[in-house]
């Protein structure tokens, strides 16, 4: 098993090293800092289906929950906005939010007064409506006043430093992960999948269009590094390509050190009891059951705890491309592909999702140039046939890499079905 | 009256017009589910895929200058609902079928279906690009104004000819469904294998058979949902992949493994959407006339901003797998 590993991992080095040397030192240390991010993010649902044989499908929403929360830790402050009658505004809306809240709990409660049955339905039907009234009756003129040139255009960020806004996103995500396990978490496995992916997509629609807090599809940019930008490296006269170096160099050993504290926990919480009550519910969650183990309050814990490092690695790629565009996200590209680095990997095996986040991600990359380069030759061959060339290689071979993820998908479903690195399961002898 | 019409035309006809594309596409998912008891993602590249395989066909036709009184798009729709019909059995065979035998899990089958969906996607995106396509390049989309004048309203009642079409050639399959479900022999042993799938082996029933009619029904009905689409609004490659989960609500909502259910939660879906982004003001403008001051109605009035439109479902979801997760009409348990 761990020849196998030793040899993968080496595998996937030469792999770098051969990427390094065919497309270029700066487009490698770029793609690998990403794969740090999603290697983290890919923990994080090993976590949740791994060791909880939890089914979310929601990545999505939990990336864009931190790209959202490093952007308004990070950036610059908009003093337009705290100038004007904005802030004011907006906390009436919160307080309205919370009077809402307050107007659906007693609704809730409202058996201790004797209403029962269906007219509590009814009550809390109604207690919803006048909740949500209320809320958009606040927020809606204060969204129009943000987003007129008096209140500055939107909220802009609090000028912090970037790893508080990756903290912030980690926590932000383990909120909204805590309200969706609590309803979600009580679902069978497929109905789970379809309730996240909803809840993510309600999540996107939100960010999208809540121009105020996010900017929406205007994109925020450029959001500071918690590390040197190159261009403070050419500054100290530092030569163009070097100085991108040096400072993908820097965000990346960042990103092992966050990834290396990462992995060191999960794998201690894995081997302690705490993992083995994980993988006994997962196994059998009725024999845990019996056994005394409070099951959805476990699957809760680990889906906040996934959730987290989603939120984290989702704020550290924000962070690292410096623009934060809602529009970009889509499920293929940031849920399904997460996926197919766990099931590709090895579900379970920490080291067989960081093994399998690399690889698929370097997949992922590379399949658009090489496609190209596919294209290219046998369009220059079908041409000398007299067969013409392929029209719109360049659109053609971007699309290319979404075939190759579910070509890849499949592949390992029906040969691999454990992963590359699969789960290894201690046998008292 | 003007008010009324316009309700008409913005509400009744476009929520008809969605509710029938879910209600299409809905019924191959909870077949799919009844049967095979996994959720079959792949159901939008089967409705992407028939519905180019019908562009082909029309285009086809167009090449030959073959002219039909009807949309061509309608015309090709058997054929392509017999193509698709393959189709989906091929990617059975070739996907889901050993994975089966393998005894794997559902929720195996689920993930190999978001497999088999990526595939199909990029096969698409491969060969027609990221643009979109018309059926109507060749021939004129015909609008029927209907003149109301005689009741009152400025405004003509709006339909265009594939709409017209849609709804009855909808209502006609859902018919034929339902005879085909309760009368035929097959039918019947489908909905025994749905209800128990070892009894039903157990009394005989030729499984194997069942699987392949379910997979015939879901591809041909995913084809006409799809092309329909298309001929409604454009045709591009990620036409159904964008309203799977709105489907997918719909066969929840209406109960998984349930055939009547999923046309009530298409419907269902299809008009909660159009009425929550419908502006009310629209109607109840005459109201404005008797109201005092202080309670005249804003110029918008809506329920949810059309942005959110597609979040409708999503919400309708979550308080339904809530509520009763079982659906209206007492499907799969969760």
């Amino acid at each position: 098993m761990i020849q196998r590993s030793l040899t993968l991992f080496g595998g996937l080095f030469v792999l770098i090293l051969l990427m390094g040397w065919v497309m270029g030192a700066p487009f490698t240390s770029s793609r690998l800092v990403e794969a740090a991010a999603y290697a983290l993010i890919a923990l994080g649902l090993n976590i949740q289906w791994g060791y909880g044989g939890l089914f979310n499908f929601g990545i999505m929403g939990f990336l864009m929950v931190g790209g959202a929360a490093v952007t308004f830790i990070s950036y610059p402050v908009n003093p337009v906005f705290w100038g004007s009658e904005g802030p004011a505004m907006l906390g009436r809306a919160l307080l309205a939010f919370a009077g809402g809240a307050l107007i659906v709990l007693a609704a809730r409660k409202a058996d201790r007064i004797g209403i029962t049955g269906k007219w509590k339905a009814a009550l809390t039907v109604l207690a919803w409506f006048v909740a949500y009234v209320l809320y958009r009756s606040q927020l809606d003129p204060a969204a129009a006043y943000i987003e007129s040139a008096a209140g500055g255009g939107w909220v802009g960020g609090l000028g912090g430093h970037p790893i508080l806004g990756w903290v912030f996103g980690g926590i932000l995500a383990a909120g909204i992960a805590y309200v969706v396990g609590k309803i979600c978490l009580g679902l069978r496995t497929d109905y789970l999948a379809i309730a996240t992916i909803g809840i993510s997509e309600i999540i996107r629609a939100l960010i999208k269009n809540m121009d105020w807090l996010t900017r929406g599809t205007l994109t925020v940019s450029p959001i500071p590094w918690p590390t040197p930008l190159p261009q403070d490296f050419q500054a100290g006269g530092m030569n163009i390509a070097t100085s991108l170096l040096a400072a993908r160099a820097g965000y990346l050993l960042l990103a092992l050190v966050v990834l290396g504290v990462v992995l060191w926990l999960i794998s201690r919480a894995y081997a302690g009891p705490w993992g083995r009550m994980m993988r006994a519910i997962r196994d059998n969650h009725i024999a845990a059951t019996s056994m005394g183990k409070n099951v959805t309050a476990r699957q809760l814990e680990i889906f906040v705890f996934g959730s987290v490092l989603m939120g984290i690695g989702g704020a550290m790629l924000v962070s690292f491309v410096q623009i934060f565009d809602p529009s970009s996200y889509q499920p293929i590209n940031h849920t399904f592909l997460i996926w197919v680095m766990v099931i590709v990997g090895g579900a379970g095996n920490n080291w067989g999702a960081l093994f399998g986040a690399v690889l698929l991600w370097l997949i992922w990359v590379v399949s658009e140039p090489l496609s190209k380069a596919v294209f290219e030759f046998v369009s220059t061959w079908s041409t000398q046939f007299g067969w013409g060339a392929i029209p719109e290689i360049e659109a053609r071979s971007a699309q290319m890499r979404v075939f190759v993820l579910g070509l890849v998908i499949t592949i390992a479903l029906r040969f691999a079905p454990k992963g590359l690195i699969p789960e290894v399961v201690k046998r008292e002898s | 009256m003007t008010e009324l019409i316009f309700f008409t035309n913005q509400v009744v006809i476009s929520g008809l017009v969605l509710g029938c594309i879910y209600a299409l596409g809905a019924i191959g998912i909870t077949l799919v589910f009844g049967i095979l008891r996994f959720a079959h993602f792949a159901h939008s590249e089967l409705m992407t895929g028939g519905a180019f395989i019908a562009f082909l066909l029309a285009s086809l036709f167009a090449a030959w200058g073959i002219v039909t009184p009807i949309p061509t798009g309608f015309v090709v729709l058997p054929i392509a609902m017999v193509l698709a019909a393959i189709l989906a059995l091929g990617i059975d065979k070739g996907f889901y079928a050993p994975l089966r035998k393998r005894g794997a899990k559902p929720v195996t089958l689920l993930i190999a279906s978001i497999g088999v969906t990526l595939m199909i996607q990029g096969l698409i995106r491969l060969f027609f690009g990221a643009g979109s396509y018309s059926f109507f390049e060749t021939e004129p989309k015909e609008v029927f104004r209907m003149d109301m004048t005689s009741i009152g309203s400025t405004r003509p009642l709006v339909i265009t000819e594939p709409q017209v079409l849609m709804i009855v050639v909808t209502l006609v399959s859902v018919l034929a469904l339902h005879f085909f479900l309760t009368r035929s022999r097959l039918g019947k042993a489908m909905r025994a294998m749905a209800d128990n799938a070892d009894l039903a082996q157990v009394s005989g029933i030729n499984t194997a058979l069942v699987v392949r009619v379910t997979w015939i029904i879901a591809g041909a009905l995913g084809c006409m949902a799809g092309t329909m689409l298309a001929l409604d609004v454009t045709l591009k490659p990620d036409l159904a992949f964008n309203i799977i989960l709105p489907i997918f609500a719909a066969a929840i909502v209406g109960g998984l493994g349930q055939a009547y259910g999923a046309i009530a939660g298409g419907l269902l879906i299809g008009f909660a959407e159009t009425l929550a982004v419908f502006n009310w003001t629209m109607l109840l403008r005459p109201l404005n006339a008797i109201l005092p001051d202080w309670m005249q109605l804003p110029p918008t009035l809506a329920l949810v901003p059309t942005e959110y439109k597609l979040t409708v479902a999503f919400v309708i979801l979550v308080v339904t797998l809530l509520v009763r997760p079982t659906g209206i009409f007492k499907g799969a348990s969760s």
